[in-house]
């Protein structure tokens, strides 16, 4: 094993365990659907900007 | 994401649900078995620049397409991908190109669930010695056969190779069509046939219950028996200490060591780009139909990449350093020479047939193969159900039958047509490449320029938990299209058209024997078998108009020309055929291709009859309006 195939081993290796890494933790740590659905901004159309005369 | 019923609607359970039914999708045997073999034929550890480039400018960015336009044509009530290229494109012609997403993934389901059966028979194998060297099994015999049929001494390693060989032969039926059918293969059978009703169990208990309840389970079952074999793997030293080259850090160099001066070839880019494409899946018609199971506010972009850097961890992270180093560190560098089939169903039994311990970590090796497969075979009949569902208002079970019947069909013709694997190789070529790459460009094309990236853009980020940059927009619409014709053109003119490659120029003597022969001599086979090694049954006939000699096998398909080269001397050319000269020469291989062609028509006639009802029914007069943002 040469040296640059320990670099390129550690590199590629590092650089995929660091992106799963960080996209499982965003995903995991993000608040359970239901709980995001209930705090979530209310979508409610009032229709008052169509209905005013 | 509901639990389960979304109005009639099916809906994923959990946010990490998808991503694992999606990754699990994507990793399969081309992560562990094509991704090794393609970095060690194309530079080693340098393959890995041009395979994360195209990661970041193909790969990642086609998936998050096709989610966006899954989710956008989901929460408009469309699932398969006739509706949601319907929904996208309003124009007559969609719904046919979403044809292709529904022949793709069920052409492919029916030679891809053969070769996960023999993922599980191989894990058999091992339980009950078959394919244990010393346990009296089927290898043994084998190789007992080996050394008899032989003329000369051969060595251990020789024995094995044959024995392993043959054991995979045998096990696929390419001696001979109909190998499979007959009595003493029924094992075999029941096998196939129990991993074909699990995939329609799993597909059955629907989408939530079923494919991501099971994906939930695999995806970790699948990291932890993989990590155990790696472990074994980078622990194994230097098992032969008369071979101290073959260690464990020379199968890591093997396998990682860059040979950079592979750059400057455009074969090692292209391969690369190729690898990306077929390992994530994109181009199958699934990703957008997983996508369309999401509600309106569920992430799409995080999701996306979640899934793409989990593949990306099954292949470079466990792939990369478990299968060629395993394999050099036994075989030595005649392991990065095999194929697919060759490294997994032959170098890699061989290697655990070397290895202490090997039955136990055989046996686990060929399960996570199994699991691997299994969630990529089930994510292929999810496309077709929703097909049958909303097209003509099917009920599951009804669904689920009638696909059934259609797979077992065509799984039965790969079955039949074993012989040198021509069949599944043939859909393979045209459905499980051709068609994806078209397939491919078909969607980037439809998000690029019909969806629109202004569209795209702003419908990716609703419920975002992640920006895409804008640039990743122009890639879509600009340089993947582009980048994707570039792909196929010089895949199909590498594979389509016959190909003569010189092997070596001929000595002055047997220069002269052919010669000789030209002015009226005889060449007889033995000559052909001893002095050019060609098997036997294999005849030289000269054809003057092309001034050339051309060697055929004993069916009459050419395999060799001897004839002058550019520097005017006598020399042996190996004729490989395209896949067009085998259409023509090969009648399974014709075969093939007319089942494909029926197979379509019959779908494109399905997605006619079910426009028309959606027409009928008025499906498509709401869904340019702005959805709710929380369905239920």
């Amino acid at each position: 094993m040469q040296p640059a195939g320990w670099l390129v081993m550690l590199l590629s290796i590092g650089s995929v365990v660091t992106l799963v890494s960080y996209c499982l933790y965003r995903v995991l740590s993000l608040p359970p659907v239901d709980m995001e659905e209930v705090h979530g901004p209310l979508d409610i159309d009032t229709g008052g900007t169509v209905d005013v005369d | 994401m509901s639990q389960q019923e979304n109005g009639s609607r099916e809906a994923w359970a959990t946010r990490i649900g998808v991503i694992l039914a999606v990754a699990g999708s994507a990793v399969g045997l081309g992560n562990f078995l094509r991704f090794p073999g393609q970095a060690a034929q194309n530079g080693g550890g340098a393959f890995l620049l041009p395979y994360f480039i195209s990661l970041l400018v193909l790969g990642i960015p086609l998936c998050w397409a096709e989610w966006t336009m899954g989710r956008y044509a989901g929460t408009r009530g469309f699932n398969s991908a006739p509706g949601v290229f319907s929904v996208i494109w309003r124009n007559p012609l969609a719904k046919y190109l979403g044809g292709f997403a529904l022949l793709i993934p069920l052409i492919i389901y029916m030679y891809y669930v053969l070769i996960e059966a023999w993922c599980l028979g191989y894990a058999l194998s091992y339980i009950n010695g078959d394919l244990v060297i010393g346990a009296g099994g089927a290898v043994d015999e084998l190789a007992q056969q080996a050394k008899a049929a032989s003329d000369v001494n051969l060595s251990d390693s020789e024995v094995a190779t044959a024995a392993f060989s043959g054991f995979f032969d045998e096990y696929a039926g390419t001696e001979k069509n109909g190998t499979l059918l007959r009595p003493e293969n029924r094992w075999k059978l029941a096998v196939l046939a129990a991993t074909f009703l699990f995939n329609f169990v799993l597909i059955y208990r629907g989408v939530s219950k079923g494919i991501e309840a099971f994906c939930r389970i695999a995806m970790p079952v699948m990291v932890a028996l993989a990590v155990i074999v790696l472990i074994r793997v980078l622990t194994l030293g230097t098992p032969n200490v008369d071979k101290p080259d073959q260690s464990v850090m020379g199968g890591l160099g093997f396998m990682w060591n860059p040979n950079f001066e592979t750059l400057t070839d455009p074969q090692t880019w292209l391969a690369a780009s190729g690898q990306i494409f077929f390992s994530l899946s994109v181009g199958f018609g699934i990703i957008i139909n997983y996508a369309s199971y999401l509600k309106r506010n569920d992430d799409v972009v995080l999701s996306g990449l979640t899934s793409a850097s989990m593949n990306e961890f099954f292949e470079v992270c466990l792939g990369g350093l478990i299968t060629l180093p395993a394999a050099f560190i036994f075989l030595g560098a005649a392991a990065g020479e095999q194929g697919t089939f060759g490294l997994g169903f032959v170098s890699l039994p061989n290697v655990f047939g070397m290895m202490p311990g090997g039955r136990l970590f055989g046996c686990l090796w060929f399960f996570m193969l199994f699991i691997a497969a299994i969630t990529s075979s089930v994510s292929m009949l999810q496309p077709v159900i929703a097909f049958f569902e909303e097209g003509f208002g099917l009920k599951r079970h009804a669904s689920a039958a009638i696909l059934g019947l259609i797979s077992a069909l065509g799984c039965g013709f790969v079955l039949f047509f074993s012989e040198g694997m021509v069949a599944l190789d043939t859909f393979d070529f045209w459905v499980g490449s051709v068609l994806i790459f078209l397939l491919a460009l078909i969607q980037s094309i439809i998000y690029g320029w019909i969806f629109g990236i202004k569209r795209g853009h702003e419908e990716a980020h609703v419920g975002a938990h992640l920006r895409i940059p804008w640039f990743i927009q122009l890639m879509l619409k600009y340089v993947v299209p582009v980048y994707l014709l570039l792909i196929f053109t010089t895949f199909c003119w590498q594979k389509l058209p016959s190909k003569d490659l010189e092997k070596e120029i001929l000595t002055d003597t047997i220069a002269a024997e052919f010669l000789e022969a030209e002015n009226g001599g005889q060449l007889d086979s033995q000559f052909l078998e001893q002095t050019l090694s060609v098997p036997a049954g294999y005849a030289a006939a000269h054809v003057a108009d092309q001034s050339e000699w051309q060697i055929r096998d004993a069916e009459g398909v050419l395999k060799h020309r001897v004839r002058k080269n550019r520097d005017g001397e006598l020399a042996w050319f190996d004729h490989r055929s395209g896949y067009v000269e085998t259409i023509a020469n090969n009648n399974a291989a014709l075969s093939s291709v007319m089942f494909i062609g029926v197979v379509f028509a019959f779908l494109l006639l399905l997605i006619r009859i079910a426009g028309k009802r959606w027409e009928k029914e008025g499906r498509f007069a709401d869904v340019d309006k702005e959805p709710l943002s929380t369905e239920e």
